[in-house]
């Protein structure tokens, strides 16, 4: 019944046009970056190389698929969320709006596998639309520009042969994945409490705001609480893609980002357990 | 087999300071047409919730086919097919996939066959594959039907379901209502139609402000109290006269044209009748006005 459950709902998602948002905003967006990228990337490539040029020769193909998948997932990685939390919040707050709560909570159900079928089919919906991410920028990328060394400028430059960027890839978007539950799990507990969905997707997208503006702001009586703000781990990510890699920082930033999601989770499950269904 | 398919005792529901479902008792036995009336904020509605579990009653117990309904839930809510207020659906979808997946969280067959029998139960058939943000509120209503009744539950507990339906519509939710009684099915039947009531429901309730006022038969109920009776007569002049001298003077409630109209019990109409043959008034017409309807304001407004 649960497996039944899980279809029920991802077919349920994936048959409302608002799921399809993400889908579009990539689909169009990546293509525009890729022509972008086609023309002028080897100004990003010069301007990058410029202090290494006068010392060192470079040769190969640096404007390759993985330098595109790379610079897309830094540039859209933050403006993910945005497209999360318009199906994150409806799930819950969506079923009261449309009255269908009742229509399921008198099923012979629990109210337990209800809520976890949807938490998990919205976490379904988050790996396809990264899946799909990673096959618009890495995989069309690679197909138009090739395949070659990753060249990754942040405070320090490096350069990273092709065998050696596949498994960073892979790790970086699951680490992605639980970033990006987090901020679903966000917009799931809205969801749960109210009964429109406008308000979870506003919610969620003012506080992570306002948890990145605190993350950045350079105030020293605010530092103690940054270490648990879990949009200060949303770039934990980028770790992958340095050398040697500091996994004592990225198991500390994924346990944040784990602990955030069960715990929202667990939150919502409790309020939706005790809920009167009065829609 | 258990006779007593509900039993609710003590049932009570506060909304933080607001008590809307208060001691109420009530008992449902199998076979029932169980009318459940009362005013708008009666605690109708929210007992009905309780029943279902989509509202956690504040106190008391609810029994449902012998078992308690918080200890075993999901056993009692496989033999209830329900609407509760409006029924409402994914409206993108259409009428059929919301049969499907309704039909599937409750364990129905949902066989292509069975779902497509089911819609053409309730006259929907040829607009199975339409979006039910297409449909009027009277093919929603159709549609609740539809999805209360197929996983063939044992208890039907239906809240307004002719709500938006035509004079046509009723008649035929009457009739399926009847034919599910036929069939051994339990009906738990809310309704603000008093008259729907009247003609199918063999037992009633009738709460206020979340208290139980009367419950009984149908027919107990309504023989208990006065009825205004309409007399046509050929010549009113002359039975008012009659009337005047009779034990039914008292009784008169009014007169208009040719009619009067009497407040007799239902036992005494016939006698009336034969008193007025047998003084040669000739009485053209007998019309009963007493209705669930006057009863129901009657108790209510107490």
């Amino acid at each position: 019944m649960f497996g039944k459950l899980i279809l029920i709902e991802l077919y349920k998602i994936f048959r409302k046009w608002r799921t399809y948002i993400g889908f579009i905003a990539i689909g169009v967006l990546l293509p525009i970056i890729l022509t972008a990228l086609y023309y002028e990337g080897s100004n990003y490539i010069n301007f990058s190389m410029r202090a290494l040029k006068g010392s060192f020769l470079v040769v190969g193909n640096l404007l390759n698929g993985y330098l595109v998948g790379y610079l897309i997932l830094q540039a859209l990685i933050i403006h993910i969320p945005f497209l999360i939390v318009l199906v994150g919040g409806d799930l819950m707050a969506g079923e009261a709006t449309a009255g269908t709560y009742r229509m399921l909570a008198i099923r012979p159900v629990s109210r337990f596998k209800i809520l976890t079928a949807k938490y998990l089919s919205g976490i379904m919906y988050i790996g396809i639309l990264l899946l799909f991410l990673a096959f618009m920028s890495i995989g069309v990328g690679s197909i138009i520009f090739g395949t070659g060394e990753l060249l990754v400028y942040s405070n320090k430059i490096y350069i990273f042969p092709a065998s050696d960027v596949i498994w960073r890839f892979i790790l970086s978007y699951i680490f992605a994945m639980l970033s990006m539950s987090t901020v679903f799990g966000l917009s799931f507990l809205f969801s749960s409490i109210v009964e429109n969905a406008i308000g979870p997707i506003v919610a969620t997208m003012a506080l992570i705001i306002i948890f990145i503006i605190l993350s950045a702001l350079p105030i020293e009586s605010l530092a103690w609480i940054k270490p648990y703000l879990f949009t200060n781990h949303m770039n934990g990510w980028m770790t992958f893609f340095a050398d040697p890699v500091d996994w004592s920082e990225i198991t500390e930033s994924a346990l944040v980002l784990g602990a955030h999601s069960v715990g929202l989770y667990l939150v919502s499950l409790i309020l939706f357990l005790k809920k009167d269904i009065l829609s | 087999m258990e006779d007593l398919i509900i039993k609710v005792e003590k049932l009570t529901k506060k909304f933080k300071n607001f008590t809307a479902v208060d001691d109420l008792h009530l008992n449902v036995h199998r076979g029932d047409i169980f009318g459940f009336l009362g005013p708008n904020g009666a605690g109708k509605s929210t007992t009905i919730r309780m029943l279902l579990t989509l509202v956690k009653p504040t106190a008391g117990d609810i029994q449902i086919f012998g078992e308690n309904i918080s200890s075993s839930r999901d056993n009692i809510l496989r033999r209830i097919g329900a609407i509760v207020e409006k029924p409402d659906f994914y409206m993108y979808l259409s009428a059929y996939k919301n049969l499907e997946i309704l039909g599937k969280l409750s364990g129905a067959d949902t066989s292509k066959k069975k779902i497509m029998e089911q819609l053409g139960v309730v006259g929907l058939d040829k607009r199975a594959n339409s979006k039910v943000k297409t449909f009027s509120h009277g093919m929603k209503q159709r549609l609740g039907l539809a999805q209360a009744l197929l996983h063939d539950p044992e208890l039907i507990i239906l809240d307004e379901p002719t709500t938006g339906l035509d004079p046509q519509g009723m008649k035929e939710v009457r009739e399926l209502i009847r034919e599910l009684r036929d069939r051994g099915k339990t009906i738990f039947l809310s309704s603000h139609i008093l008259r729907e009531v009247e003609l199918i429901a063999n037992r009633m309730i009738i709460i206020n402000k979340g208290k139980t006022l009367v419950e009984g038969t149908v027919d107990e109920l309504l023989k208990s109290d006065t009825l205004d009776v309409i007399f046509e007569f050929a010549d009113s002049i002359k039975a008012s006269q009659i009337i005047n001298e009779s034990r039914f003077a008292g009784m008169v409630s009014s007169s208009e044209k040719n009619e009067i109209t009497l407040k007799l019990l239902k036992d005494e109409i016939a006698e009336a009748n034969k008193y007025f043959v047998a003084k040669d008034i000739d009485v053209l017409a007998i019309s009963p006005r007493k209705s669930l309807e006057e009863y129901f304001l009657k108790i209510t407004e107490q």
